[in-house]
């Protein structure tokens, strides 16, 4: 099968039940998206695809064939998506584990609801954060969709 | 297998996938010396000057999200008049020697991050690493000039001779500074009111790469060879492998291998946490389908009838049936008692908790006859060095040990048993191998924050003054399998307050058996007895009639010293509490009308050095909790980074309100019963506070570590604030569904 990983197109033949998180993991060494709980809860490995937030840790490879995937080192080559940029600018993260998966689910999550109010973060919003940032990532949050309006 | 189309790779995809591909992940620090290059080079182990006038600066500490790669950095920047805009921060390996009389001896300072104790060991070590970087570039630069040093003075980034309107930068003095010889004496070290950094607002450091998905966690660590390893673990306490067969698990495409490996010796410090069976395969899911297909037999063990039910019995018997060893006893306890105009007694029961770092337990090694190298994620590098000695007979400096960003810590990773698998699978397999913990083998083995049951018995006069205190803890201790502890010591810290504040005053531990793996989580017992002791308080105060904030400050008293011998002594001062505790009530406007089903509360702490007050504002309504606000002063003497206080304040409130709200580990058939997150269910944003304040109190000019006073007192505090709002007193943790 085919899909397309950061832009560039990759040929898998593997088993088809594997987790689209390890092959990115172990062999395309895409090691920014995160293994948490390997049940879908935690976000951790929150992906994108074909634009849209997706936990890869079960989404099998059957499931991606001709997908467009995007990873966190796929979505800017600099730390420049507004998001990340905010991230930065309120310092969110601490251990940081859980931050790939956090900032992948608000850049699709600002796609669909570009101005989320503190009701829309916690109904949409569901990612796990075991340091509790959860205080500055609601102020990134925010202020991500003010730098995507700024920026439109 | 994937393979990647090349003609369709841009050069720098190309780039990236090769040094991927050949296991060139950067894992783990350049050793000194590797760095230094033509025009820069090594002032000392902590400070490094590129050609390109990038600082770089070693940390010698494991970050798990507490900020070392900045605070420490900044110790390290602020003497050496860094200029921070280009410092840069790399970890350091645990750095060890053999001193003169043959033992293992720190290389240049104390390694590990447990007991928030960084800042304290390392303000003035790093410091004066800084003030040598800085005095060997004015030597450097005196000669260049050929003027005396003395008339030298230093900017961020360079050296200045004023005389002259001279001044260098230091990349253009770094070689010559480092060709010279170190100085016998450590120089002077600033005056803090001359700080540029300590105590500022900075830019933290390395977090564009954890935005970027670029740090390097231990789960994360790819080497030359390298193998992946997953174990099946025995589930029960104290269990062990009957027998097993691997026929199925051979059979998994990239499955390589199938090896044993061996238990913790029974009742001694755990080597392991438990015996396993480990499938060594190409890649990790191979190795979690081959871990998965094995047939294995278990010994039940001798805790097999243990649950969480007959462990609150068992706590619940002790306190009704005797008394306990007494651990503290002062005035005359029973007169006083008798004496009261009031007695109250109350019980309050804890539950186990799970560490559950997001990064699960993992690590690597590459265990060789002559040497080993171990890659992980550690708090204590030096107790995995000696358990790896003691594994494989190896000389100490033989051992490398290379830590890497942790996924979180809490406590968790001051055992070293995950390095210790690795060890022991790499060298019974003969390969470099990287285990990985599916979260079900994490949520499985976790050595849990002990759960148990307090009573309190207070004796007040007419006025409502407590004359007496009795603290009753009937709790398994952390401190078993240990050679040197006793096992209360864990439990019920003596010196702990209202101890010294009440004339009659007993303390009493009940030993209570469990075969549960326990272990230090955040600020450990601390958070079993803030709770109890700040919602008994709480309690009396009611029953007083007297408000609670009050009726803690009339018992704290004036400033003053008193002893403590437990974390963060060897003194505590009662009127740095009653400050933070005014703070914070200041803040939150304590005493302010609330519409109907809203509440404040309120409770302090001292712990580890750090004095912490919160406020929690909180509304109930329909049976559901909404904590709206948390108001909070923090005392930890100078702090070194403000902006690190703050997040360490706001996550370790979101921690501690996540465990009182919904976390219990619970034990079924001699096992853990929670899974994975969908049992064990931790806080997500929708129930964190919307609005977290925090005030930084400087009680003193010395530093306190901050990893772990903010937990303490955040529970308590809510629950104070749930019976103001309500009437109804929480006692049991977690908070769970007693409010529906």
């Amino acid at each position: 099968m085919k899909l397309t990983v950061n832009g560039k197109t990759v040929t898998y033949d593997g088993d088809p039940a594997e987790p689209l998180l390890w092959m990115l993991r172990d062999t395309l060494g895409l090691t920014g998206s995160k293994y948490g709980c390997g049940i879908g809860s935690c976000g951790a490995c929150t992906v994108h695809v074909n634009g849209a937030a997706q936990r890869a840790c079960v989404t099998p490879m059957s499931a991606v064939d001709g997908r467009d995937i995007t990873t966190i080192e796929g979505l800017s080559a600099d730390v420049s998506h507004p998001v990340q940029r905010a991230w930065l600018d309120e310092d969110v993260p601490q251990c940081g584990y859980c931050q790939a998966g956090q900032v992948m689910a608000i850049a699709s999550l600002l796609e669909q609801v570009p101005e989320p109010s503190d009701d829309d973060i916690d109904r949409l919003h569901g990612n796990l954060c075991r340091c509790g940032t959860y205080y500055r990532i609601r102020k990134a949050i925010h202020r991500a969709a003010r730098y995507r309006r700024e920026e439109a | 297998m994937a393979a990647l189309e090349n003609t369709r790779l841009s050069r720098r995809g190309f780039i990236r996938v090769t040094l991927t591909a050949s296991g060139g992940l950067m894992i783990g620090p350049a050793l000194p010396g590797a760095l230094a290059a033509r025009t820069g080079g090594d002032l000392n182990v902590f400070a490094t000057i590129e050609p390109d006038g990038r600082t770089i600066i070693g940390v010698s500490q494991p970050d798990m999200g507490q900020g070392m790669y900045t605070t420490m950095s900044m110790l390290v920047a602020e003497e050496m008049d860094a200029d921070w805009d280009r410092v840069s921060v790399r970890q350091l390996p645990l750095m060890l020697k053999r001193d003169e009389a043959g033992n293992m001896a720190w290389a240049h300072v104390p390694q590990g991050a447990g007991g928030s104790t960084s800042v304290i060991n390392l303000y003035r070590p790093l410091r004066e690493f800084g003030a040598r970087a800085r005095e060997l570039l004015l030597r450097a630069a005196a000669a260049r000039w050929n003027v005396p040093v003395e008339s030298l003075t230093t900017g961020p980034g360079a050296v200045i001779h004023a005389a002259s309107a001279r001044r260098v930068a230091y990349a253009g003095l770094a070689a010559e500074a480092a060709a010279l010889p170190p100085s016998d004496t450590t120089p002077a070290l600033k005056s803090p009111r001359d700080f540029r950094l300590i105590g500022r607002e900075v830019p933290p450091r390395k977090i564009r790469e954890v935005v970027g998905g670029r740090t390097h966690y231990g789960i994360d660590t790819v080497m030359p060879g390298m193998r992946h390893a997953v174990i099946a673990r025995c589930p029960y306490f104290s269990g062990g492998l009957k027998s097993f067969d691997d026929t199925a698990a051979r059979r998994i495409a990239g499955v390589l291998d199938v090896v044993t490996m061996p238990g913790p010796e029974p009742g001694a410090p755990y080597s392991t946490m438990a015996a396993g069976v480990a499938v060594i395969a190409e890649s990790t899911w191979a190795a979690i389908r081959g871990r998965d297909a094995l047939e294995i037999a278990w010994d039940e063990g001798p805790h097999r009838d243990e649950t969480t039910a007959s462990l609150d019995a068992a706590c619940q018997a002790a306190l009704d049936e005797g008394n306990g060893e007494v651990v503290r006893d002062d005035g005359d306890l029973d007169a006083a008692l008798a004496a009261s105009a009031k007695t109250i007694t109350r019980r309050y029961r804890l539950p186990y908790v799970h560490h559950a770092t997001l990064e699960p337990q993992n690590c690597y090694a590459d265990c060789r006859e002559d040497r080993c190298t171990v890659i992980g994620p550690m708090q204590m590098p030096s107790s995995a060095s000696r358990l790896v000695a003691s594994l494989t007979g190896l000389d100490r400096l033989a051992i490398d040990i290379r830590m890497t960003r942790l996924g979180g810590g809490f406590g968790r990773r001051l055992t070293s048993d995950y390095a210790a698998e690795a060890v022991l699978v790499s060298k019974a397999a003969g390969v470099p191998v990287k285990v990985t913990w599916t979260r079900e083998d994490d949520m499985a083995h976790d050595f849990l924050r002990p759960g148990g049951w307090h009573e309190f018995t207070a004796g007040l006069d007419e006025q409502g003054k407590p004359l007496a205190w009795r603290h009753r803890v009937a709790s398994p201790s952390k401190y078993y399998r240990r050679e040197d502890a006793t096992l209360w010591q864990s439990e019920i810290y003596t010196d702990d307050p209202p101890a010294g504040l009440i004339d009659n005053l007993r303390y009493e531990y009940f030993d209570m058996q469990s075969g549960a793996w326990r272990g230090s989580w955040r600020a450990p017992a601390h958070t079993a007895n803030a709770f109890t002791v700040q919602s008994f308080i709480d309690e009396l105060a009611h029953a007083a009639g007297r408000d609670p904030l009050a009726y803690r400050l009339a018992m704290l008293g004036e400033p003053r010293d008193m002893p403590y011998s437990n974390h963060g002594g060897p003194v505590w001062n009662p009127g740095r509490l009653a400050e933070v505790l005014r703070v914070a009530a200041r803040n939150a406007d304590w005493g302010r009308e609330l519409p109907a089903g809203e509440g404040l509360g309120i409770a302090g702490h001292f712990t580890f050095g750090g004095y912490v007050a919160w406020v929690a504002h909180v509304r109930v309504a329909d049976g559901a909790l909404r904590v709206l606000k948390l108001t909070g002063a923090v005392d930890c003497g100078l702090a070194v980074n403000p902006n690190g206080v703050r997040a360490q304040m706001e996550g370790g409130a979101c921690d501690a309100l996540s465990t009182a709200l919904g976390e219990e580990l619970s034990v079924e058939g001699g096992r853990h019963r929670e899974t994975n997150f969908h049992q064990y269910r931790m806080m997500r944003i929708d129930q964190s506070p919307r609005d977290i304040e925090v005030h930084i109190v400087q009680g003193s000019d010395e530093p306190a570590g901050l990893g772990e006073p903010p937990v303490p007192p955040l529970a308590p505090a809510v629950t104070n604030a749930i019976f103001a709002a309500t009437g109804q007193r929480i006692r049991h943790l977690p908070i769970g569904d007693q409010l529906a």
